[in-house]
């Protein structure tokens, strides 16, 4: 296996480059974000369906995937009734089991909605019955001094809050990385860089993309930001897809222990405000901010949102403004103006749209993929018979668990766990070595940073940037890490 | 638990100021002194400074030079230096009285016990993300270090164009490293007034090497998906104006390494964000000494090295059972100046022969000014009563030069008193 110089295999059913595959595929998949993956993953359980899943990007999840705030949510403040809140909660239940079965980090810290002023109070009450119209039971009011015996770095002038006790942060990429991961190993192919430009149809789909055209029976529109877009070109105008910016702040380490929950503000007409939460990596988030635009590619941060973060963050939590920032960032969520999931199927056109995916696919995205094959199979979808996965095994990335490098028998049997490359986040070299040959391998260092870490911490590559680029570029020419 | 392995001093980082304290404390009979280093090979930030400016005025070294010196001298002097060990944090006392370090490294994990820590593990530049600059996230955007480790250390190509952000010494190295490497300097971009270095250097660069320098101008936002496309600039005036680049290069802003300090939770200076320490580098936690530019975000080398060197004396006394200083008296600075080292006294020390910061024969602070002072007069205070007046000598004191001031007036602080005062006149 570690032969140092061999070249590695090509991962089977992964391509970013070349002609695509000229047979038909019974379904493709268009977006391999979170939802797109947690789809192929579902219909991977069918192994008599050939199934392509293709993305615009480089790697899985490069949309708004990759920038959200990380919390696996109750569902407690949905819409009751929505398609939305259903899903949610069914798909905190799902993503619960399964990230305890695969290795996925979830830390179950609990929400405080705080509240800053008598107003908000007495918005308490409501949001508990809110709670319980979505069948969350478990909310609970606290008051002053119970908040401040929880929360003592809290800023002053708080009054009290709900507690949710199930409210969690998780990580958003290794749930990617593990619903890809599975679904390749079970013969899904995922098609890279490959970007759909124009769609035909002709008793089945012929999706004209920026490599080459690629046949499907069936097609799921999981296109996230574009899935507006790809509707239209599907023949389809049900709902436009406008960006909603929610900038954010990672501060670093040293800020975990200035916080216990996931603070949540009270939500207002203007959308749910900006929270401070834990990260399972042992960070300090801030954000995000909501700002409505009309750019679906302005995934840059501004000098007004950063001032607008650390504004309200200094109220809510005055110590970490103090603490360095690790990372700023920006992510776009699907607002369609609907405060509920664009889920439709289409069988006179065997298709489904999955758009408006607004800030909770990640919690939802396995209720999602269950929902969506069962919508397929009423487009006329025959899904063959059904069995279950092989389990995936994820690696731990996160503070509450134990680390490679911190497992004397792992570095006993391969002295590369105990090779720290990357410093801050405390990466080894075997750690890279295994992601650089993963089923669904990094094309470049955020790729590698999104699967260990590695470049993620507080020095942001002084030490270890060009040492990382060099093992990507060995990788690159066949060599092993 | 893995054992407890029992030695006399451990150094943590193998950079000017670590090599030097190991190298004098092994030759001075020590007992077992070991360097931890977490890098592949010793040497420490000079290893990546492919650029003369180290050594001595007499022998003028390159960093790469320097460092294999530093490293060969401890090594010669009996020192162990142990590299690709990462210090980890600390345990808790298993031996009574002892510090103990956990560290991994291919070899596993180990616990260490040491009569006396030297904490040496230098400084690091801020990055893009912790300076608060807007914009997208594309591939380009650099350090000097990490921009020196790839050109230096591993023959990376870099872009084409580079916008460097900075105008102070290490600018300039960057200006040169990226020109090295063959690509362009758009421009050194800088919000002071003018260049932080000298004016030689600055004038060098910018008609010889015809590199434009940007003075009173702030980079306000990176441009480009994927790479960089350019970076956004706003001169103090109001005008903005996009440079085009693929690759920017954020120097300088430098922050002591302080991740094991604050662990290990000494006090830290609010100036300096290092370890506050005593005069003879004593920290706030017993048995734990600092040096180099894990105090003071940044000095050169050789002072790092003389800190190193100067410190070994007070470990020796501490392993002979010298008492460990108190707490004690915090030294502070008022604007403009920013910083100063050491910064805690000890009442029951003011001893005023007692030797300073790692310097033979002249004890000193170091201070640095954040604007340029023409011909300067510190004054030190205690409670508003004046202990000592130091003119600086003529010409101005500039902000990329250190200052130093004596410590002839240890003696007149009152040990029962406030904090003293440093203010520039
Ligand atoms: C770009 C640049 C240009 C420069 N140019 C000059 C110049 O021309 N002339 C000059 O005199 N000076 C120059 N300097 C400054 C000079 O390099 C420093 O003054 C000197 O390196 C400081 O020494 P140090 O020992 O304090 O820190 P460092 O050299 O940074 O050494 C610290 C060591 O500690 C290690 N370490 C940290 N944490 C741990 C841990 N937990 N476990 C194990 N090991 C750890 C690090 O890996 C590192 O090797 C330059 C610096 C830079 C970055």
């Amino acid at each position: 296996m570690r032969d140092p110089e061999g070249p590695l295999p090509a991962p089977t059913g992964v391509t970013a480059e070349g002609a695509l595959p000229g047979r038909p595929y019974d379904v493709a998949i268009v977006g391999a974000g979170v939802v797109g993956c947690a789809i192929a993953r579902r219909l991977a359980r069918h192994p008599r369906l050939n199934v392509a899943l293709i993305e615009a990007r480089d790697d899985v999840g490069q949309g708004t995937s990759k920038a959200n705030t990380a919390i696996l949510h109750t569902g407690f403040d949905a819409v009751p009734g929505t398609l939305e809140a259903r899903l949610v909660r069914e798909g905190h239940a799902r993503l619960t089991a399964y990230a305890a079965e695969s290795g996925i980090l979830v830390e179950p810290v609990g929400a405080l909605l705080v509240a800053w002023d008598e107003e908000q109070l007495a918005a308490l009450p409501r949001l508990a019955a809110k709670a319980a119209a979505n069948s969350y039971d478990a909310a609970r009011a606290l008051g002053r001094a119970e908040l401040y015996a929880r929360e003592p770095h809290l800023g002053p002038g708080a009054l009290g809050a709900l507690h949710i006790p199930g409210e969690s942060v998780i990580c958003p990429w290794t749930t990617i990385l593990a619903y890809a991961t599975q679904a390749v190993r079970a013969g899904v192919d995922l098609h890279l860089n490959t970007e759909v430009r124009q769609a035909a149809w002709d008793d089945g789909h012929r999706l004209h993309t920026s490599r080459g055209v690629l046949r499907a029976r069936h097609l799921v529109n999981a296109a996230g930001l574009g899935a507006d877009t790809l509707d239209r070109r599907l023949g389809r105008d049900d709902f436009t897809v406008t960006p909603r910016r929610g900038q954010l702040l990672v501060f670093d380490k040293f800020a975990r222990p200035l916080v216990r929950h996931i603070l949540l503000p009270v939500p207002t007409a203007l959308g749910k405000g900006v929270l401070v939460a834990p990260t399972v990596y042992g960070n300090v988030l801030l954000g995000p901010t909501a700002e409505d635009l009309d750019d679906k590619r302005a995934t840059g941060t501004t000098a007004e949102g950063i001032a607008l973060l650390r504004e309200r963050g200094r109220r809510i939590l005055p110590a970490l403004i103090e603490e360095e920032v690790t990372a700023v960032y920006a992510g776009l969520r699907a607002a369609t103006g609907q405060e509920d999931y664009r889920i439709a199927a289409h069988p006179e056109r065997s298709y489904v749209t999955v758009g408006g995916i607004r800030s909770t696919g990640l919690t939802a995205s396995l209720a999602i993929a269950e929902h969506v094959t069962a919508l397929l199979a009423g487009t006329g979808l025959d899904l063959g018979p059904g069995s279950d996965l092989e389990p995936v095994r994820m690696p731990n990335l996160g503070e509450a668990f134990p680390r490679p490098h911190q497992r004397p028998e792992l570095i006993a049997a391969d002295p590369a766990y105990g090779t720290l490359v990357c410093h801050c986040e405390r990466v080894s070299l075997g750690e890279i070595r295994d992601a650089l040959a993963g089923p669904v391998p990094p094309r470049g260092p955020d790729g590698l940073r999104r699967r260990t870490r590695a470049g993620a911490g507080r020095c942001q590559g002084f030490y270890c940037g060009a040492e990382l680029r060099e093992l990507l570029e060995r990788r690159g020419r066949g060599e092993r890490a | 638990m893995t054992a407890v392995r029992q030695v006399d001093v451990l150094v943590v980082g193998a950079g000017p100021a670590g090599l030097a304290a190991a190298a004098r404390l092994a030759a001075a009979g020590a007992g077992r002194v070991e360097v931890l280093e977490r890098e592949a090979r010793p040497g420490g930030a000079p290893r990546h400074c492919a650029h003369g400016g180290f050594g001595t005025w007499t022998r003028p070294l390159t960093g790469p030079r320097y460092a294999r010196l530093l490293t060969a001298a401890a090594e010669r002097a009996g020192a162990v230096i142990r590299t690709r060990t990462t210090v980890l944090d600390w345990g808790l006392g298993a031996v009574s009285g002892a510090n103990v370090l956990l560290t991994v490294g291919p070899g596993g994990p180990e616990a260490l016990a040491a009569r006396a820590v030297v904490l040496a593990t230098g400084a690091r530049e801020r990055p893009r993300a912790a300076r608060l600059v807007p914009g997208t996230r594309p591939a380009g955007v650099y350090t000097t270090g990490e921009l020196q480790r790839a050109v230096h250390l591993f023959g990376q190509h870099i872009g084409t164009r580079a916008v460097v952000v900075g105008a102070q010494d290490v600018s300039y190295a960057a200006a040169r490293t990226v020109r090295t490497a063959g690509a362009e300097v758009v421009a050194l971009v800088t919000e002071h007034p003018r260049a932080r270095t000298g004016p030689a250097r600055a004038r060098s660069a910018r008609l010889v090497r015809g590199i434009p320098l940007l003075t009173d101008t702030t980079v306000t936002e990176l441009l480009g998906h994927g790479r960089l496309s350019g970076v956004r600039v706003r001169h103090r005036d109001g005008r903005t104006t996009v440079l085009p680049c693929d690759t920017v290069v954020f120097t300088g802003d430098f922050v002591p390494d302080h991740e094991l300090a604050r662990r290990g939770a000494l006090d830290l200076d609010p100036g300096t964000r290092g370890p506050a320490v005593h005069p003879a580098l004593h920290t706030t936690r017993p048995g734990v000494f600092a040096a180099g530019n894990l105090l003071h975000a940044v000095e050169p080398a050789g002072t790092a090295a003389r800190e190193g060197a100067g410190a070994a004396g007070a470990v020796l006394d501490h392993l002979a059972g010298a008492p460990w200083p108190r707490p004690g008296i915090p030294v502070t600075v008022e604007p403009p100046l920013c910083r100063i080292t050491p910064n805690l006294l000890d009442p029951d020390r003011l001893d005023p022969d007692r030797l300073g910061p790692g310097c033979p024969g002249a004890p000193s602070h170091l201070l640095r000014t954040d604007t340029p002072l023409s011909r300067p007069v510190l004054y030190v205070r205690q409670d508003g009563r004046l202990l000592h007046r130091a003119r600086l000598g003529p010409g101005t004191a500039q902000p990329y030069r250190t200052l130093r001031l004596d410590t002839s007036w240890h003696g007149r602080v009152d040990p029962a008193g406030g904090e003293v005062r440093v203010s520039a006149g």
